[in-house]
Formats: C-alpha cells, structure tokens, sequence
C-alpha cells in the first residue's frame, strides 16, 4: 500500500515536471524519424519494414533508454536528501524498502509509458501508410519494446544504486554519465579490441557469453538482434545468432538480475544510510 | 502518566564529535516540553535519533513502543515531525502534498485538507509549493505534523517564520493537543513564547543534558534572584532609600526606581521591609528570572564544570 502511494506521488510529479512528456516526445521522434528514414534505402518493395525499424529502434534504445532512466534515478535519493524532503518522507509509517521501491514502480512507469507511446507512434505510423505487417514482425516489435523497458528497469536500479551511496547530488550525476560512458560505449569497443587481438586463441565461448551478460546492454542487443530470426537476417547478426548459445531466457535473466541486484543493493545501502 | 518517549544513556557520535553525550530523560503523556540549547547543542540529533534517522552510537530509545534505531516504525502513525528548515516537492501543490502525507498516515484526505484552513494556508494552498513563502511553507509544515491525532509532537525551531497571530494559534494548537494527552517536544530559540507555556524545559550544551524540570524547578535550583523593582518618591538620583538592605545587591535605575536581587527566601522579607509604614513606595514590581536568564545560568555552570 506505501509503495502504491508512493510510486503514485512519483507519476504524478513526473507528469507535472513534464518529465513524462518530453520523454514520451523525444521517444516518438526518434522512432517516427527512423521510421521513415531509415525505411528509404531498403524501399519499401519485398522487405518486411517493422522488421528494419525493430533493429533500428533497438541501436537507438542501447544509447538513449539508459540515459533517460539514469537521469530520472540518479538524484532519487540523494536529491531528496539535500532537498530535505527525504527527512519527512522517512518520520512516516514508511519503510525505507517501501520508498525505494515505490519510487522505482513510479519511474519504472514513467519510462514504459513513454516507451510504449512513443515507439507504438512508429507501429500506428506504419499500419497508417498502409505497410503489412505480420504477426512475426509484431511479436518480435512487442519484445522489443518489452525488453526497453527491461532496460530502462537495470539502469533505473543502477541510478539508485549510485544514488544511495554518494554524498551529493553533483557526484551522483558524474557516476552515472560515466556509467552510461563505460556500459553503452567504451565497453563494446573494449571487448572487440580484445576479440581482434586475441584471435580466438584463449578467449573460449563460454567467457565470451560470461562477458556479454556482464553489461546489461549487449544482452539486450542480443535479445533483439539475434532473438528473432526475421530480424536478425537485417541485423547482420544472422551468423552470430547460430552460434551463440545464450538463449532469449538466459538473457531475460540476465537483465533481471542486473535490476534485480542493484535495487537489493540500493535498498541495503539507503538502510544503512543515515540522514 | 505513562512515558511515550524514553531516552537512555544516549550518545551519538559523528568521528570524533560527540552530538550527544549520555542523555537520558523520558517524556509522558500530556506534556509540554521545550527542548533549548545553542545550534549544536544536540537538539536536531536528539530529535533524529527519535525518528531512527540516524542510530545512536550507544544506548538506547524508545517511541511509542518502537525502537526507531531498529527501524521499527508502527507507532509513526500517530507521531508528527515538523523538520526545522522543512521543504516540500515544488511541483506539487500544498493540497497534494498534504492528501500524499495524510495517505501515507491512513488519515481521510477530506479532513487532512480541513487541516490547511487551521493553519490559516487557505486559498494558497491550490498553489505549488515552489511559490510559497518560508512562512507559508512553515504553516504546511505545521498542517502535516497535525495529520491525524499525534500522541506525540517532535517540532523543531516549530515558530520561525510564523507572524505573531499564527504563532499565537500554533500555541492554542498544542495546547489543546497536550491536553487531549499529547506529548509535545518542542526546540526552540524563541524562550520568551516558551516560558509561560512549556510545563517543562530541558536544556542541552554540547551534546549533555544540563537541566530538566519545571521553570519553578529550575529556578529553585539555579537559586537567581528576584527583583523587587521599587518606586520610590523623593529621592536624590544616586540617593539609596535608608531602609535599603545592607546584605542585598540594590540598584537605581532611572529616576525612581529601586531595585532589589532578593534571594529566592528572602522575597516575603524584603517587600516587607520596603513596604513597610513610612516609606513612600508608590509600585511594585516583582519580576522572577526569566527562562533567558535561567538558560544562561545553566549554560555557565555546565561551562564551569568540565
């Protein structure tokens, strides 16, 4: 019931500081942009077209998700701590578990909602322009953006993460850029630095598969890019996707554990904290 | 009277700097307490420490039932926090910051917003917070600490910002609420608003408790004298009346105006003295020590004694 209340407050603030606006915007765009764009080169003749906007709109969802949840998560507690309305909030018949969790459904909703609106624009966009769209193209559309949202729920419990451990608002932000830095940019670098120069020789599959489930967003690239074989054909992934052995469970697991964990550890942290 | 706050043997420790230091005292039911001391002497500590904000170092406290420091927090319900400095999500309205806390309290919204005309926030209160002034950002403060029937009041610095005629309601408030039963712990800098109203006063220096007791209490024990402030008719500026006590500190302020230290005993004999057949006193004034010049008092014997 608390945690209802609070993830309640949260939308709602949300809504007011037009957070879920420009997000649901700035979403729809995007897709609606790539949409129409990126459907030029292929034409729209023998090629399935949801299925180019699914690995499309995925590429975009790896850099821009995590960046809008870090950025709603990352002062939810230390920003309300040197705001001081966490000191009222916490002399309520409140849990502290309950206010982080209440806040992370609050966000966790903000950020499907703006998902869901913004990249169904692209699917109503299509279906309006008269294009076909089958039942394999939508399904593997549906997990797409079902595992954005997954995405969004790692990084959001990433922010609080950081948030709950640092002292001030400023430190809190500078992590979190540099975590975005290092998962969604220089780690895919870094790994296939270390693919080329190693040749194969010692880097078995198994510690390939160990290091992709490491960062939460190559299991959603594969999730999306070798997940579905109609899509995977435009990804270029279509060889990857034969050999690897991580299945779409495995890599669903992966990405709950990467929410999973950092909430735990959030909320052991914000237990320990004292204000 | 049953206790609904205990503290005992409380210290609080941040590195090196004690906040508190063994502080022990138990509040009841119905009682007016006013908690005083510099900024740093441990109020805010203490009123945390209550709330399990933060843990004690050592020692241990008890609210309502609860030990806060275990996170155990049931009796909240009926406690209110007004937070010295208190802030609110500027982007919600006072009314909905108030239906949010009166919710988190199970307390019917209707009358939580009933709660916003008694602190005199009216029409403002469609308004978001973001525009408010200190005042009224205080008076929500205010409302949302009165949410449902508290049994117990931790208010800190409760009137800064308040006009007089707010504070004045603020008093009847907790009045009323200490008669129903409440305990009302209030820190404050505001001693002379205390002095007639809080039926006890605990002072801190340093992190240590120094007093504790009824304002007779205290001034039994702190032992400062009254002064009998005398007019006197047909004296000389500098001229001290013959029946003046030699063993008494007397002084003349302007122009006819005697007054006397009289120790605590020694009250009944001195106005005899003074008003006895003869003399041409036209008024009399008696004027205890205040709670400033008991704060002060206990202040320097705690300084004194290491």
């Amino acid at each position: 019931m608390n945690v209802l209340i609070i993830a309640a407050k949260e939308i709602h603030q949300a809504i007011r500081n037009r957070w879920v606006l420009a997000a649901t915007l700035l979403l729809a765009g995007l897709a609606l942009s790539l949409t129409f764009l990126g459907s030029a080169p292929t034409g729209n003749v023998g090629v399935r077209t949801l299925d180019v906007v699914v690995v499309s709109l995925s590429s975009l969802t790896i850099f821009l998700v995590p960046l809008i949840a870090l950025l709603i998560s990352h002062d939810a507690i230390v920003g309300e701590m040197e705001r001081g309305t966490m000191l009222l909030l916490l002399s309520y018949p409140v849990a502290r578990w309950q206010v982080l969790l209440g806040k992370f459904l609050g966000h966790l909703a903000v950020l499907a909602f703006a998902t869901c609106l913004g990249y169904g624009a692209a699917v109503g966009a299509l279906a309006a322009t008269g294009s076909q769209i089958d039942s394999d193209s939508f399904l593997a559309f549906a997990a797409m953006v079902g595992s954005s949202v997954l995405l969004g729920a790692a990084f959001v419990a990433i922010g609080y993460l950081v948030s709950a451990l640092v002292r001030d608002r400023g430190t809190a932000a500078g992590i979190c850029i540099g975590l975005w830095l290092l998962l969604v940019l220089i780690y895919d670098m870094a790994l296939l630095g270390v693919l080329a120069l190693d040749q194969g020789r010692s880097i078995s599959a198994a510690a390939l598969n160990a290091m992709l489930l490491a960062n939460p967003t190559d299991a959603y690239r594969l999730i999306n890019l070798t997940g579905f074989a109609n899509v995977s054909t435009f990804a270029g992934m279509a060889g990857l996707a034969q050999t690897t052995s991580l299945t779409i469970p495995v890599l669903l697991t992966a990405l709950l554990g990467w929410t999973l964990l950092p909430l735990g550890l959030a909320a052991l942290a914000f237990s320990r904290r004292e204000l | 009277m049953t206790g609904t706050v205990r503290v005992s043997d409380v210290t609080k420790r941040y590195g090196r700097v004690e906040a508190v230091r063994d502080a022990s005292f138990s509040l009841g039911e119905g009682e007016l307490v006013a908690l005083i001391g510099h900024n740093g002497a441990g109020k805010t500590t203490l009123l945390k420490l209550m709330l399990g904000l933060i843990r004690p170092t050592s020692g241990a406290i008890e609210v309502l039932g609860d030990n806060p420091a275990a996170g155990e927090f049931a009796g909240r319900r009926q406690l209110g926090y007004l937070p010295e400095n208190v802030s609110f999500d500027p982007a919600l309205t006072g009314r909905e910051t108030q239906a949010f806390y009166a919710r988190l309290k199970r307390e019917p919204v209707a009358k939580a917003l009933g709660l916003l005309d008694t602190v005199g926030l009216g029409a403002a209160s469609r308004r978001r917070v973001s525009t408010y002034s200190k005042g009224m950002r205080q008076r929500l403060g205010l409302a949302q600490a009165l949410l449902g029937a508290p049994r117990v009041l931790l208010l800190d610095e409760p009137t800064t910002g308040l006009d007089p005629e707010l504070r004045q309601t603020f008093y009847d408030i907790i009045a009323r609420l200490a008669a129903g039963g409440a305990t009302v712990l209030l820190s404050s800098h505001a001693l002379t608003e205390l002095e007639e109203r809080a039926g006890r006063v605990i002072i801190m220096n340093r992190g240590i408790k120094v007093a504790d007791g009824s304002i007779d209490e205290l001034r039994r024990l702190a032992r400062l004298p009254t002064r009998i402030r005398l007019k006197v008719a047909g004296l000389a500026p500098s001229e001290m009346p013959d029946w003046a006590p030699q063993d008494a500190t007397c002084r003349r302020l302007n122009g006819h105006i005697v007054e006397i230290d009289a120790a605590p005993e020694r009250k009944i004999e001195l106005l005899h003295r003074a008003t006895a057949a003869g003399n041409a006193v036209e008024d009399v004034d008696v004027v205890p020590p205040t709670l400033d010049e008991l704060y002060a008092h206990f202040l320097r014997q705690s300084e004194r004694a290491p």
